[in-house]
């Protein structure tokens, strides 16, 4: 079924989309590649499964808080002193980061996933025809516009919104009219956090095993399309996640099954051809070259 | 007179791969397998620097060629018997061949090299992270074929094993040597020293008339046949391999260790590829319990990525430029009378974001 698979495909990008906003916001205004970011969402998950048994509201209101309270500690106790650093080095350094919190949700939960499945509702479909189209579906798509929407006013319209632009524009140009760093930089962890909480809330209704490597995965793909729709950018890094989210989801549904093994080589396949003919990205604006960032 | 002191910068790798070899041979058989781990582990860390360290261009691609090298080089010297049993489904050409142990390892570094020039004539006019996204891409290409590929590798990520275990504490230090020697005598020759001009300032260098793209390129596959030889040492090390023991994992390690030691020296990358590597076997071993003198000491699984985790942070705070700060080291002259050498940058982001602590 072609509409089924586009369907969920979509589905899925909407989702690689939010990571990538997370991603690319703080991109923007620090030039770092956050790997990060994945134990975040993680972190995130874990905790919805310890407070499995509180009410759902409560439960998710930590996961928020989680979420955010993480991705400020990050900042401030790892990547702060690394401010100024080369590009290799703060990348290694949030690698090591996430390697870290990794052997701490191995030693906290061993490798056994743990379930999470407090919106296991939103599993059920509504059918139309032979159309399965699932809650989490539309629940995902509506979170995706809502949130990108959302970030997209704050950025347009609040004075830390236009802050975060010129920060992410030219940091120290930014610096020297008054803008505040600190401020600046912990209001983007601020939002990655949230948005890191409704990607772990709507990743746990698909895939409730929450292992070790949960949130790992999805970064590491979500990055690939941001750097493929072109990072500097929110809106295009935002398209270039959905982009590989579909890709991934699309290729895995419609590959003849002698070829369905091969679908990460299609899709980095498709990559590396788009890097190729668009370095600066997929979506950035015609005649901009690449420039050495790393 | 300075080409005789320039050579004298070898001396250091080499006598820290001599000296870790020659402890390792002092110990028992099993606390030995974490020395050659050391030394395999010089190889492939001196493959990434080649490019890395040279360019200023992240790769995360060069554990491919590790693991290209390595699966060629153990089909290669596995009995045709059994292989004909075990590999039925194998290309006749690795099918019925059948080589000694240094043939294979020259092959795996012929096919490493061969692999990375091929990816690197397009993926070398890609700068910044386009290429480093773009060489991940290659990585996952690359993990994926051998996994599900039954022409060139074992059924759907199976163990490629029986290969000889002939890297021992010699072959190994040889190997690490001659990845060393390589590296040096290539960083400096004027095509090596262009590339590491163009890595301080991009626009400068092409300016001045240098070709980055082939100076990367040149780089790119020489690196590609230390990666493809020191995947060869590595599968004669353990006998035997699968994709993902060449794939994410070791990608990081590596990283890690050149960025630990110091990217931009060939020093920096053996010192930061021998401490880490130690640290982490023996961190292993701590976690199915470490006999030290009386007491036995049991880490909880996970704890030896926790302290590699935070340490590796740690040191980079406090040393941004790596264990080294980017110097070779010179033996030869006492530290005073030492030409200071300068330290080497890996080409900064256009806009270094500098922040102090407070408002």
């Amino acid at each position: 079924m072609l509409l089924q698979a586009i369907i969920d495909a979509i589905a899925v990008g909407a989702l690689y989309a939010l990571v990538a906003v997370g991603l690319g916001l703080v991109f923007g205004v620090m030039r770092l590649i956050n790997f990060a970011y994945g134990e975040v969402i993680t972190a995130g998950a874990y905790s919805l499964y310890v407070t499995r048994n509180l009410p759902l509201s409560v439960s998710v209101v930590i996961c928020f808080a989680v979420c955010v309270v993480m991705s400020l500690l990050i900042e401030e106790i790892a990547f702060r002193p690394l401010r100024g650093a080369s590009p290799a080095t703060t990348l290694v350094a949030t690698f090591a980061v996430a390697i870290a919190l990794e052997a701490v949700w191995l030693i906290a939960f061993t490798p056994q996933g743990k379930t999470a499945d407090l919106l296991a509702t939103l599993n059920q479909s509504a059918t139309h025809g032979s159309v399965h189209i699932r809650w989490l579906t539309i629940t995902e798509l509506a979170a995706g516009i809502v949130l990108l929407g959302g970030t997209a006013l704050i950025l347009a319209r609040t004075t830390i919104g236009l802050q975060m632009r010129a920060a992410a524009t030219d940091f120290r140009a930014a610096r020297l009219l008054g803008v505040r760093a600190n401020r600046v930089i912990r209001f983007a962890f601020v939002l990655a956090g949230v948005l890191a909480a409704v990607v772990s809330l709507l990743l746990t209704v698909s895939q409730p095993l929450v292992t070790p490597t949960f949130g790992l995965d999805v970064t590491i793909l979500a990055l690939v399309g941001a750097v493929l729709g072109g990072i500097d950018r929110l809106a295009s890094a935002t398209a270039g996640g959905f982009l590989i989210g579909f890709l991934i989801s699309f290729l895995g549904d419609e590959l003849p099954s002698s070829l369905s093994s091969f679908s990460t080589s299609f899709t980095f396949g498709v990559v590396i051809l788009a890097l190729l003919l668009r370095p600066a990205g997929l979506f950035a604006p015609l005649g901009q070259s690449s420039v050495d960032r790393v | 007179m300075r080409r005789l002191l320039a050579g004298r910068e070898l001396a250091a790798p080499v006598l820290l791969i001599v000296v870790v070899a020659l402890i390792g041979s002092a110990t028992s058989v099993s606390t030995q397998q974490n020395f050659i781990t050391a030394l395999v582990s010089v190889a492939i860390v001196i493959g990434l620097y080649v490019f890395m360290g040279n360019s200023g261009v992240i790769s995360f691609g060069q554990i491919s060629f590790v693991a290209v090298g390595a699966y060629v080089a153990g089909e290669l010297t596995i009995p045709t018997q059994p292989k004909h049993f075990v590999l039925s489904n194998l290309w006749s050409v690795l099918q019925n061949t059948s080589v000694g142990n240094v043939p294979s390892l020259a092959i795996a570094a012929g096919v490493g090299a061969l692999f990375a020039l091929l990816v690197g004539i397009p993926l070398m006019r890609l700068s910044g992270l386009s290429a480093g996204i773009a060489t991940f891409a290659v990585l996952e290409i690359t993990n994926n074929l051998l996994t599900f590929w039954p022409k060139i590798a074992p059924q759907s990520g199976q163990t490629l094993s029986l290969v000889p275990t002939t890297t021992g504490l010699f072959q190994a230090a040889a190997g690490a040597v001659v990845a060393a020697v390589v590296a040096f005598a290539y960083q400096s020759t004027r095509r090596g020293r262009l590339l590491r001009a163009s890595r301080e300032d991009h626009s400068a260098a092409l300016g001045i008339g240098v070709e980055v793209h082939r100076e990367r390129l040149i780089a790119f596959t020489l690196s590609g046949a230390i990666s493809g030889l020191a995947g060869g040492l590595l599968v004669h090390q353990i006998g035997s391999v699968t994709p993902d023991q060449v794939f994410l994992e070791l990608t990081f390690l590596s990283l890690a260790m050149l960025v630990f030691g110091g990217v931009g020296s060939l020093w920096g990358a053996t010192v930061g590829a021998v401490l880490i590597s130690l640290l982490d076997s023996y961190l292993l071993q701590a976690e199915n319990g470490l006999q030290i003198g009386f007491f036995k000491l049991t880490l909880p699984s996970g704890a030896s990525d926790l302290i590699l985790g935070v340490l590796m942070v740690v040191v980079l705070i406090v040393r941004p430029r790596g264990l080294t700060g980017g110097r070779e080291w010179d033996l030869s002259l006492p530290r005073v009378l030492r030409r200071r050498a300068r330290p080497v940058e890996v080409a900064e982001a256009e806009e270094p974001v500098e922040v102090a602590g407070g408002r």
